[in-house]
């Protein structure tokens, strides 16, 4: 009978204690791995640490000389235009493909592994297969001239101006079909009885989508925007296996930025103080927005 | 003492006194994984295995940014390799000054190195406070000009002798529908093309001047000027040459599709692998054909301090192979670059590699720039380059003054 | 939120009036060739043949001899049709001195990935499942340091990870390895199930609630059985991720337990010699076979409706 009494009034620190025991690894890998990863990132920064992190402080120098090149400005304009664009076209993409698949189509899984099989190749390469076609010499404007239409031009991978459209070519064709799956699966978990509703009250298919169904999946969409974010963020392979940043800096993102100057010259200091500036532009964008995602709503 | 622990301690002291002779595996890491590269670690496997021990391979593509942080992790990390691969020049540096790294003075006192090794600024790069710290192997220069006979042949004039005569063959070329110049997109080819017209136009003192004294006003002066004004001119030949990596640019080169390619003699490997015969199919002006002077880049070997003293043992007898007349030999044919010791005989070398070797006899040499400049500049030099070999609106002056910011703050 | 609470109730009055199931487009018979039909399987295609063409392209170069790929139209098929750069990519290129090809790293790509991927989704769908429906104080924080977490560059991380892991005595380990993966996989997936199980119908975990159902008896008895599509889901984010991943593979463990990848990297990016598209692409199609397959096989996982099936059971 104690006991019972015990459990029915248990200090703050035991209550929903499987819910805490739980979520351990995640306690400890936001705080120690993330946070702590992130205050050791930004206190190197301030240092000249060259090819191992060491504590010689130089103050904002490296944050002085990351805003005074040209190259890191052209990396953030890039990430900008990148950024927007993919973030529209794989969600709207991703999102008709899924509503088609998800009208009881024929060959489903035929289509879905279609879409979805870009993700599963290496950068490396596909990389390479871009490049290939978009290559004047031999890709698609070669082709297109051979047709007969010789005036066409298409060559955006050596032309400074539009280079990092021919980027976003190359990212969409890989990541839409995750979007794509990632909303299927949002439509899939939504009630059956949700059409058949909205069908009895005689509501449009198109607006049943976009005034019932997308307001309900908005779980996913989140889902979905912090993972396409987080790869548009970090933005890598694809740039260097399709134009190593070029011409010249034209395609330049500020990930690469950090890599290649935290490995390839050999300057830890700089490559942080590059981290830092994006760690702390992520975090002024989505520490309010997940306080107001996240904190809002209370459940179970 | 019963029967059964004599022959225990029997058994351990003979495992003992064989230990040394034992074979001791060394993981060796490294970034030479293309045909002829493989075929020429081969040859070092060989040498080593033959004292011996054991080679373990640990190869790993993608120089630079991809192999040297996993390199770094596992020196800094407690599980570090047997010996690893650096470009010579500055690269571990640090790995050195942190204590991480072996000292080789006995080897190299009992080899000779100090002797043997040309040019001396090899065995210098590898030394740090007095004591020697690596072994190099091989010497690679950048200063080389690739010019495809056939396409010089097409455009109806002769094939140019120097950069000069190869500038003024330009319009015939572009007239052909060939491309003069190649150059692949990636920043480190525009960076190595100005260092190598730099030496050919201003001379080895300049160049010395700037990246090995790191004189600003030298590198905004007019010596410098002419560099810039004849990188204008190569950017103007080289438009129209839509590939990104060097192999695509010799490639080419090897077709016919551009006149020439500046490059360094690693170029050398896609001709022959073509099937491509130097003087008859192609001609290599070192040099630019103006001024034969040869830079001294290369790899060499780091070895990392482990506690096992076998292994220790095994790495010593790692240094001396590498620098072992006969190994030096037979890896650098197969590799395409100059042995580092010139008192060995190379009567197999291509035409090519023969003028290169000639060069080095006369001591025509400078220091690459790895091995004059930090990382970090050599990085900064490359943005500015390829940013300026991509974008015609930069001009020459604009393009020197940057370059003199770069000099002025380079370490 | 309340939208939706509305919208189940209104959806649940529904079911009990019709019976069956039907798709979201009504179960009447269409004609084949139905309007509906012409622009919903013509944009499919019209996708499809976008998405395939660089795999058409990667394939016929595998298929093609070096000097044919030098003359060449990219487009253009094989003249002479060869397996060997297939053969050659499998069990024959070389990474330095051993000349196995990507058979070598097959082994350890599974026994690094298999762990991997299970230890890391059942770790995120706890983490997510707690966050969905057993809140208590602070959660939010660490869930939001989590999230920005999902931004940092990787290689920003990796000396920080060497130095933990150095400390922990499990630097160059398997398990050290799994771990890694573990994290890093942890912000998206434990996001991805926060929000899956956030959306399913509250009335089903509170229905549990009044049974008597604890935590752990919930998770594996409801949630994870409604749960497929997301978890076929976090299967495909992590089994693509962790096979082609190269950097962890190479700079946290030891060359016996090197993955496929470093094969696959030593192929690919030989910086001084020549480039072999053909084993390029042979090798890039046969790295990509296992996620592949995965996705494939998944499809049966992917069944339609969550809530038919689980307010029925």
């Amino acid at each position: 009978m104690t006991d019972y009494q015990v459990a029915r009034r248990p200090n703050t620190l035991f209550r929903n204690l499987n819910s805490k025991i739980a979520s351990i690894p995640m306690i400890v890998t936001a705080m120690v791995v993330f946070l702590g990863g992130t205050v050791w990132t930004v206190f190197y920064s301030f240092t000249n640490s060259k090819l191992l992190p060491r504590t010689t402080f130089v103050g904002f120098d490296q944050y002085e000389r990351l805003w005074a090149s040209e190259r890191w400005i052209v990396s953030i304009q890039n990430l900008a235009i990148f950024g927007v664009f993919a973030l529209i076209f794989s969600f709207v993409i991703g999102f008709v493909l899924a509503a088609f698949m998800d009208q009881k189509i024929r060959l489903e899984n035929v289509f879905r592994t279609i879409f979805l099989y870009p993700f599963a190749l290496s950068f490396i390469v596909t990389g390479l297969v871009w490049q290939w076609l978009l290559n004047p010499d031999f890709g698609v404007q070669h082709v297109v001239r051979s047709l007969g239409w010789v005036g066409f031009t298409f060559n955006p991978l050596y032309t400074q101006s539009i280079v990092i459209y021919g980027i976003l070519i190359a990212a969409l064709w890989q990541g839409t079909g995750l979007v794509m799956v990632l909303m299927l699966a949002g439509l899939r978990g939504i009630d059956e009885d949700i059409w058949k509703a909205s069908r009895v009250d005689g509501i449009p298919m198109v607006k049943t989508y976009l005034l019932i169904i997308i307001p309900m999946m908005r779980p996913v969409f989140i889902t979905t925007l912090v993972i396409v974010a987080s790869g548009i963020v970090k933005v890598y392979d694809l740039v260097v296996a399709q134009t190593s940043g070029g011409p010249g800096i034209a395609s330049e993102v500020p990930a690469k930025y950090v890599y290649d100057y935290m490995f390839q010259a050999q300057n830890l200091g700089q490559g942080f103080a590059a981290s830092t500036m994006m760690l702390i532009t992520i975090s002024i964008i989505i520490i309010p927005w997940a306080y107001l995602e996240f904190g809002g709503k209370k459940r179970g | 003492m019963n029967i059964r622990s004599l022959a225990a301690a029997l058994a351990a002291s003979v495992t003992l006194s064989f230990g040394a002779a034992q074979a001791t595996d060394l993981e060796v890491t490294h970034w030479w994984t293309s045909g002829g590269e493989a075929a020429a670690v081969a040859e070092l496997a060989k040498a080593f295995n033959a004292t011996g021990n054991k080679w373990v391979d640990g190869a790993i593509a993608g120089s630079g940014g991809t192999a040297r942080p996993i390199m770094v992790s596992r020196i800094t990390g407690g599980d570090p390799m047997g010996a690893t691969q650096f470009n010579h020049g500055r690269q571990a540096e640090e790995l050195v000054q942190s204590g991480l790294m072996q000292n080789l003075d006995e080897v190299a006192a009992k080899g000779k190195w100090k002797e043997i090794i040309r040019p001396a600024s090899l065995l210098a790069s590898c030394t740090i406070d007095g004591h020697i710290y690596c072994a190099p192997v091989n010497i690679h220069s950048w200063q080389w000009l690739w010019l495809s006979n056939d396409a010089f042949k097409k455009a109806g004039v002769d094939v140019p002798k120097n950069w000069d005569e190869f500038v003024k063959a330009a319009p015939a070329l572009e007239k052909a529908g060939i491309i003069p110049l190649a150059v692949g997109g990636q920043p480190w080819q525009a960076a190595g093309a100005f260092d190598v017209l730099m030496v050919a136009i201003a001379g080895k003192d300049t160049f010395h001047k700037v990246f090995k004294d790191k004189d600003a006003k030298v590198a905004a002066g007019p010596e410098i000027a002419k560099v810039f004004k004849a990188a204008d001119d190569a950017r103007r030949m080289s438009k129209g040459s839509n590939v990104q990596d060097w192999n695509q640019a010799t490639n080419l080169v090897i077709t016919g599709k551009a006149g020439g390619q500046i490059m360094g003699d690693w170029a050398q490997g896609e001709f022959a692998v073509a099937g491509k015969v130097a003087g008859k199919d192609y001609t290599c002006l070192p040099g630019l054909g103006v001024n034969p002077i040869i830079s001294t880049g290369g790899d060499a070997f780091y070895f990392p301090k482990l506690k096992d003293a076998d292994k220790s043992k095994a790495q010593a007898a790692l240094a001396e192979t590498l620098l072992a007349p006969a190994t030096q030999v037979a890896f650098n044919l197969k590799k395409g670059s100059l042995p580092v010791r010139g008192d060995v005989d190379l009567a197999a070398a291509n035409d090519c590699m023969k003028k290169g070797l000639d060069i080095l006899a006369k001591g025509n040499v400078i220091e690459s720039t790895d091995q004059l400049l930090s990382a970090d500049s050599q990085k900064q030099k490359e943005d500015l380059f390829s940013q300026f070999f991509a974008d015609p609106s930069i001009t020459p002056e604009a393009a020197q003054k940057k370059f003199a910011e770069i000099i002025s703050k380079a370490d | 939120m309340a939208d939706q609470a509305t919208l189940n109730t209104a959806g649940a009055a529904s079911a009990a009036s019709s019976g069956s199931r039907s798709g979201p487009s009504g179960k009447r018979p269409r004609p084949i060739f139905s309007t509906r039909n012409i622009v919903l399987y013509g944009t499919l295609t019209l996708a499809a043949i976008y998405y395939l063409i660089p795999l058409y392209v990667m394939v016929v170069t595998s298929l093609k001899t070096m000097p044919e790929i030098r003359m060449g139209n990219i487009f253009s098929p094989p003249v002479e049709i060869t397996f060997e750069p297939w053969v050659k990519a499998w069990a024959q290129a070389c990474t330095g001195l051993n000349c196995d090809g990507l058979s070598r790293g097959f082994y350890n790509s599974v026994r690094i990935t298999v762990p991997s991927v299970i230890i890391s989704i059942l770790i995120a769908s706890i983490n997510g499942y707690a966050l969905a429906n057993w809140r208590f104080k602070g959660m939010e924080t660490f869930f939001t340091v989590l999230v920005v977490g999902a931004f940092i560059p990787y290689q920003v991380m990796i000396y920080p990870i060497v130095i933990v892991l150095r400390e922990l005595g499990i630097y160059g380990t398997l398990s050290g390895l799994i771990i890694v993966h573990t994290i890093f996989g942890m912000p998206i997936l434990t996001l991805l199930f926060r929000n899956y199980f956030a959306s399913l119908p509250e009335e089903l975990f509170k229905a549990a609630r009044v049974d008597g159902a604890g935590f752990w008896n919930i998770y594996f008895r409801i949630m994870l059985p409604m749960s497929l599509p997301i978890f076929v889901v976090a299967m495909i984010i992590q089994i693509t991720g962790i096979w082609n991943d190269f950097l962890f593979g190479v700079v946290f463990t030891r060359p016996e337990y090197y993955p496929m990848t470093v094969q696959l990297n030593n192929i690919v990016n030989s910086v001084q010699g020549v480039k072999e598209y053909n084993v390029n692409m042979a090798a890039t199609i046969l790295t990509g076979l296992v996620p592949l397959i995965v996705y494939f096989v998944s499809g049966k996982l992917f069944v339609r409706g969550i809530a038919a099936g689980a307010v029925k059971g």
